[in-house]
């Protein structure tokens, strides 16, 4: 092979790729080096490269702290609850915005609308206040209930709707089939696609929410992964192992989800927006 | 057949069988029925009563009307312009930073004579997986000053340990490249998205006519993406603007408040020194300043208007809570 300009070209691209996806990649092995060796053997110098023998003793250090199972179970109680209820919701109110004339229409779109030009954190205060007089404050519903009408779902699932024929709809409505069963045997299987992209996206947010959970959860049996997380590393002693274990764990059905449903991940995470 | 004559076209004639009989009406309510509820209760009254709160003064859990008091004591609060400040070196630095390393990643993503192009795209993806929490206390480890993995490291080339997270300019580096480790891949996966959009025949005219990398770059990817860009820009404003996770889990703010954020600190003066009334100010100026923004790059990119539109909605799922 003789070197010309463009191999020369091609090798630099490739060299500053690889470093690229080296730094990109790079924490992920470190955290499975990290959560197999105890502390000490952690900050050593030189630290270690490659997995240790410590994974089930910072497994059971994690689970003595903070109960890390029942962290995880929490958190995917919660994820799943919200995102089949929320879910259900988007896809009843999209489909009532997009197929029917009603009365108070137009101020129900406005406040979707709104919704979502609003950050949530001025919901914050009162929100909090609310909690508190429904004496909701450290339950499951305090975190999953205020957030279950979710406008971003309800725009994708009525936006979908809109494409839909209502000659279909009609038709069905003449073979004497009601408003309600028509919706669930012959509208909702046909949005199938886009209802899964949404339960992957809700699925990733109520998993990722951190803010109103540590705001609402404050006793051990009711923490979600991130704010036990959080907990661990806020503490006098830190230990770095376990959390980075935790980390680890908690990252990974984030991870397991984005390699099942590669496709519908990222037309998930983009939104529908950007069509590519 | 009867569906032809009673469905015309989409949108005229919507199911006029309401008009008939009028008690039919219960089931289209019913569809559209628990998400209007939902809002009105959690969504419409605590706007309402945060607008309310922002006006009054909060002494001991009794509030009383107290006017523009609250905005005037922002404005003379050095912490909420210190938090301002830090968000403006973030939408200054970060998020060009990133957006201008995405893009270059996306260009040679796409390069037709690149090879596993797949697992390129899936490593550079990855950290965009990461679950918030969890990315930001990894990042708080290995920036760890004693015993660190990233001083260990700098210590190979001779580099004496840097006091990452506890010096106010290293802690605002950090904060920059933990944001930009995550959220670059997921840019770039985006850019490419559009840059697949436009057509092979393009790039080859620009080679005959001898246009080099850079000047297909400029005069062909740039003009074409501009609306992918202008949707990552707007989206990482967004989030710049909105940011909390990271800088609480990293630095709690600190040190000396540089990585302190409006967000952050609303949950400071709410939740820490239980101040609502002041902590409902700081949350409509964060709305506000969203708002200005907004109708500023609204202007600046009027012809895109889909675009920002599409930002914003998409930001408002991605929303962290």
């Amino acid at each position: 092979m003789t070197l010309n300009p463009q191999h020369l070209r091609r090798g630099l691209v490739l060299l500053a790729l690889t470093v690229g996806a080296f730094i990109s990649v790079l924490p992920f092995y470190w955290m499975v080096v990290a959560a197999t060796h105890s502390n000490d053997e952690l900050f050593h110098s030189p630290p270690p490269f490659v997995p240790g023998g410590h994974f089930i003793s910072n497994i059971k250090s994690l689970e003595s702290s903070v109960g890390f199972s029942r962290v995880m179970l929490n958190s995917l109680g919660i994820a799943v609850v919200y995102t089949l209820i929320s879910g259900l919701i988007s896809a009843m109110a999209g489909y009532g915005l997009a197929k029917y004339r009603f009365r108070g229409r137009g101020l129900l779109l406005a406040l979707v609308l709104t919704t979502m030009m609003v950050p949530f954190q001025v919901l914050l205060v009162p929100l909090f206040q609310m909690m508190s007089n429904l004496g909701w404050v450290n339950t499951y519903q305090a975190v999953i209930v205020p957030f279950l009408a979710n406008s971003f779902g309800i725009f994708l699932m009525r936006q979908a709707f809109l494409d839909f024929p209502d000659e279909l709809i009609e038709s069905a409505r003449i073979d004497g089939s009601g408003d309600i069963r028509t919706f669930y045997r012959i509208v909702l299987p046909v949005v199938k696609p886009q209802l899964g992209a949404l339960a992957i996206f809700t699925f990733m947010s109520q998993w990722n929410s951190f803010l109103w959970p540590l705001l609402m959860l404050d006793s051990q049996d009711k923490y979600t992964a991130p704010v036990a997380l959080y907990t661990l590393v806020g503490g006098t002693h830190v230990d770095y192992s376990g959390l980075i274990l935790g980390s680890f764990l908690a990252t990974l059905p984030l991870m397991l989800i984005f390699f099942i449903f590669q496709k519908q991940f990222v037309s998930g995470l983009l939104g529908g927006a950007v069509k590519g | 057949m009867a569906t032809a004559t009673t469905a015309p076209h989409r949108g005229s004639a919507r199911f006029v069988r309401g008009r008939t009989r009028p008690r039919i009406r219960v089931v289209h309510w019913a569809f559209a029925g628990p998400a209007a509820a939902l809002f009105i209760v959690f969504f419409a009254y605590p706007l309402g009563a945060s607008l309310y709160q922002s006006f009054t003064n909060d002494d001991g859990g009794t509030q009383t009307w107290a006017g523009l008091a609250q905005y005037r004591r922002m404005l003379h609060d050095p912490v909420f312009w210190k938090s301002l400040y830090n968000t403006g070196l973030l939408l200054i630095f970060q998020v060009p930073l990133m957006i201008g390393i995405a893009l270059v990643l996306a260009c040679v993503l796409n390069q037709s004579w690149l090879r596993f192009k797949g697992t390129w795209r899936i490593a550079f993806f990855l950290p965009s997986v990461t679950m918030l929490v969890a990315y930001a206390v990894v990042f708080r480890v290995l920036l760890k000053t004693d015993g660190g993995m990233v001083n260990q490291a700098l210590g190979w080339f001779g580099v004496s340990p840097v006091d990452w997270l506890n010096n106010p300019v290293w802690a605002r580096v950090s904060l920059i490249g933990t944001i930009t480790w995550r959220w670059t891949g997921y840019n770039a996966v985006i850019l490419l998205a559009g840059l697949q959009s436009i057509h092979r025949e393009q790039y080859e005219a620009a080679a005959i006519d001898g246009a080099g990398a850079v000047t297909t770059f400029r005069k062909i990817v740039v003009p074409q993406l501009r609306p992918v860009i202008l949707f990552c820009s707007i989206t990482s404003t967004i989030g710049t603007l909105q940011l909390f996770d990271e800088n609480f889990v990293l630095t709690k703010g600190g040190p000396d408040n540089a990585t302190m954020t409006p967000v952050l600190y609303l949950y400071k003066v709410g939740f820490d020194q239980m101040d609502f009334s002041y902590a409902s100010a700081i949350a409509w100026a964060v709305v506000l300043i969203i708002g200005v923004l907004s109708v500023i790059q609204f202007r600046f990119f009027g012809q895109s208007e889909n675009t920002a539109r599409d930002a914003r909605k998409v930001s408002s799922g991605r929303r962290r809570r």
